[in-house]
């Protein structure tokens, strides 16, 4: 089964849970007066989950004709290629970011920012060390400047023991 | 209109929104040239910048500048490396960037930026022409009216996603409309979907899911796939930019087809969902046809024509998708959906009362796309040769740099923490989609529109006490048989997209 219709198919379950929620457990909820209302909180996810399952079950079973077009150019991205992409690399980016998610509010703006810069290029197979550090400490410097002093939004500088 | 036409040159001639139209398009050339970086990714990034702005007309200039600079910027990379930035201007590279090879990249980055400039400017008078009045018919519209509408709009999009991917089109826009329940709605003053989760008591910041959605998956793969951003730089590039002048012959040959690509281009852009890539594919295949004998086979061997005709109708689509989000409130495109995310976030509601509530807004913004494409014009153009050079940027700096901003884009909004980890998650999910072929732009644009939506509906529910508003407006009926319509309609249109597919590719 190809990668869309798995795809389709977790979708569908998506609404199925979604539309439990909607149809046995949310009413129970409404306080007396807004059930006279014709519209309740559940009614549109209601109609969206219903929706939802019945597109959901058109893509799964491939109702719809596929444009049958010619083979995707090299440089397109295919998950059929994935194993020839650079997955290790991808992830550990991904990894990256939510370390700096994480660290952000403890370690401060300008510590994190200077990390994930350089440590992204450090990844990414940079190894001029010393040019990756200082455009990382400059980088992260001006824009805490910019935010902070001209947008006017306030960032926590310093990790939490400098504080 | 005389007096709006100077409300909004009153407006966009201050210096400051002087400055904002200038940054808008210099920020949006730049970043548009980076490969994989679209419009939608460059002005998501902008959007926490122009809501710290604070002033909607400034802001609104801002972003649109950013939005046509963007698109200038992507014809560059298509000129010159064969690498277009952005999915509006591939159509460019299919005679920009023979052109280049020959010797005659600087003629060829004038005729686009003559064909841009006059296409954007055209489309900005017909703006100005047609959103009046489209806004004046539009304030008849009740809640049932627009109820209607935006289902017409949600499933046009659909409609238009290209033959095969309708239902996935669908499929994506219903994602969108859930993911816009979640959260507290206005209407019910109740946490739906939550999950007993606090940060999403405030539901999903729409910013975060534009991030996540077109900025972060092109990192992602530009991180896997590091052929994408080279591609056709085998030759080097050309790095001598010389001759920008084109002769006066090949000026009078591009004249009418820039004129007819630049109405063709607009009205493309204003129907939803089709917008300036369909717009500048159309635009080379028509001009194509209509050319005859050698001209006809000088296409795609670096024909004037052949790269004037993408550029005038892609900005000209650009203009014309503004009409529906300034007359209706309804975003056509990924883009303009985005743009709509950024006003309401500065309590500006686009739709027919906006140019009778604030009148400096609308016509600031018409002005200011006038003054855009002359800034993208005198200014860019010389500038062309310095500014490509950011095309040299080393990747290993550049991706992080990417994923930086992204992380920014969503923090500075929210300053919440939670808000990157919902980031990652969802570039994640989109990463995925993307690799299935799932189109994202529905998603983002049913995210925005469901809230609108439902409230729509749950009013005209509650004014006719049931779904007797379906029936007794036949308006509401009219375009609801429409909105059925268009689903059921691509199917006819599939059968005439193959024709014109083998139209195109005996020549390529």
């Amino acid at each position: 089964m190809a990668l869309d219709r798995w795809i389709a198919l977790i979708f569908i379950t998506l609404c199925c849970v979604y539309g439990y929620a909607a149809f046995f457990t949310m009413d129970q909820l409404l306080p007396p007066f807004m059930q006279r209302n014709p519209v309740w909180p559940s009614t549109f996810p209601k109609i969206l989950s219903v929706l939802g399952i019945i597109v959901g079950l058109i893509v799964l079973f491939g109702l719809e004709k596929p444009s049958g077009d010619a083979e995707p150019s090299a440089t397109d991205i295919n998950y059929r290629r994935l194993h020839e992409y650079d997955l290790g690399r991808a992830l550990l980016l991904l990894g990256l970011m939510v370390v700096y998610a994480l660290s952000l509010r403890s370690a401060g703006f300008l510590l994190a920012t200077t990390v994930f810069l350089a440590g992204g290029s450090a990844i990414l197979g940079e190894r001029r060390w010393i040019t990756m550090l200082l455009v990382a400490v400059i980088a992260s410097g001006s824009v805490w400047y910019l935010v902070q002093e001209v947008l006017g939004i306030f960032l926590r500088p310093l990790p939490f023991f400098l504080r | 209109m005389i007096d709006g036409i100077l409300i909004g040159l009153s407006a966009a001639l201050s210096i400051q929104n002087l400055a904002m139209v200038i940054a808008g398009c210099l920020v949006g050339t730049f970043i548009g040239m980076l490969p994989g970086l679209g419009p939608m990714s460059i002005i998501a990034i902008m959007i926490p910048v122009a809501i710290s702005i604070g002033d909607p007309t400034a802001a609104l200039i801002l972003l649109s500048g950013v939005y046509y600079g963007a698109i200038f910027g992507g014809s560059t990379s298509s000129i010159l490396l064969n690498a277009p930035g952005v999915a509006g201007t591939v159509a460019t590279s299919f005679d920009g960037y023979p052109m280049a090879r020959k010797g005659e990249a600087g003629k060829a980055l004038t005729i686009a930026a003559v064909a841009s400039f006059t296409g954007g400017t055209i489309g900005a008078i017909l703006l100005a022409i047609f959103a009046p009045a489209l806004s004046s018919v539009a304030l008849l519209f009740h809640s049932a009216e627009y109820f209607a509408l935006m289902v017409v709009g949600l499933s046009a999009i659909a409609a238009f996603a290209g033959t095969g991917q309708v239902f996935k089109a669908l499929m994506m826009t219903i994602l969108g409309l859930i993911l816009a329940t979640v959260g507290e709605g206005a209407l019910f003053n109740m946490p739906r979907f939550t999950m007993g989760m606090m940060d999403l008591q405030s539901g999903i910041s729409f910013i975060t899911l534009a991030m996540a959605m077109f900025a972060l998956p092109e990192a992602i793969f530009l991180v896997l796939n590091p052929g994408r951003s080279s591609r056709g730089s085998e030759t080097g590039g050309s790095s001598k930019i010389t001759g920008l002048r084109f002769s006066k012959e090949e000026g009078r040959a591009i004249v009418p087809v820039i004129g007819r690509q630049s109405v063709q281009g607009f009205f493309i852009g204003v129907l939803p969902g089709a917008g300036a890539t369909i717009a500048s594919f159309l635009g080379y295949a028509v001009e194509r046809n209509i050319a005859k004998g050698a001209d006809q086979a000088e296409f795609g061997k670096g024909s004037v024509k052949g790269l004037a005709a993408p550029e005038a109708a892609n900005n000209a689509a650009c203009t014309g998708s503004f009409v529906p989000l300034l007359t209706l409130g309804i975003p056509g495109s990924g883009t303009t959906a985005i743009l709509l995310g950024a006003l309401i976030a500065l309590n500006v509601t686009p739709g027919p009362r906006l140019m009778i509530d604030e009148p400096d807004i609308f016509w600031a913004v018409i002005i200011s796309m006038y003054i855009g494409n002359l800034v993208l014009l005198i200014l860019n153009l010389p500038l062309i040769p310095y500014i490509a050079k950011i095309l040299a940027i080393p990747r290993n700096y550049l991706i992080p740099f990417i994923l930086f901003f992204t992380l920014m884009g969503a923090y500075i909004g929210q300053n919440n923490a939670t808000e990157l980890l919902l980031l990652v998650g969802f570039g994640v999910l989109a990463t995925i989609l993307r690799f299935a072929d799932y189109p994202l732009a529905p998603l983002l644009i049913g995210f925005i529109l469901g809230t609108m939506l439902e409230n729509n509906f749950a009013r005209s529910m509650q004014l006719y006490r049931g779904l007797d508003f379906i029936w007794e407006r036949p308006m509401t009926l009219g375009l609801l048989v429409l909105a059925a319509l268009l689903v059921l309609l691509p199917s006819y249109r599939a059968r005439r997209a193959r024709r014109r597919a083998e139209g195109v590719a005996d020549g390529d």
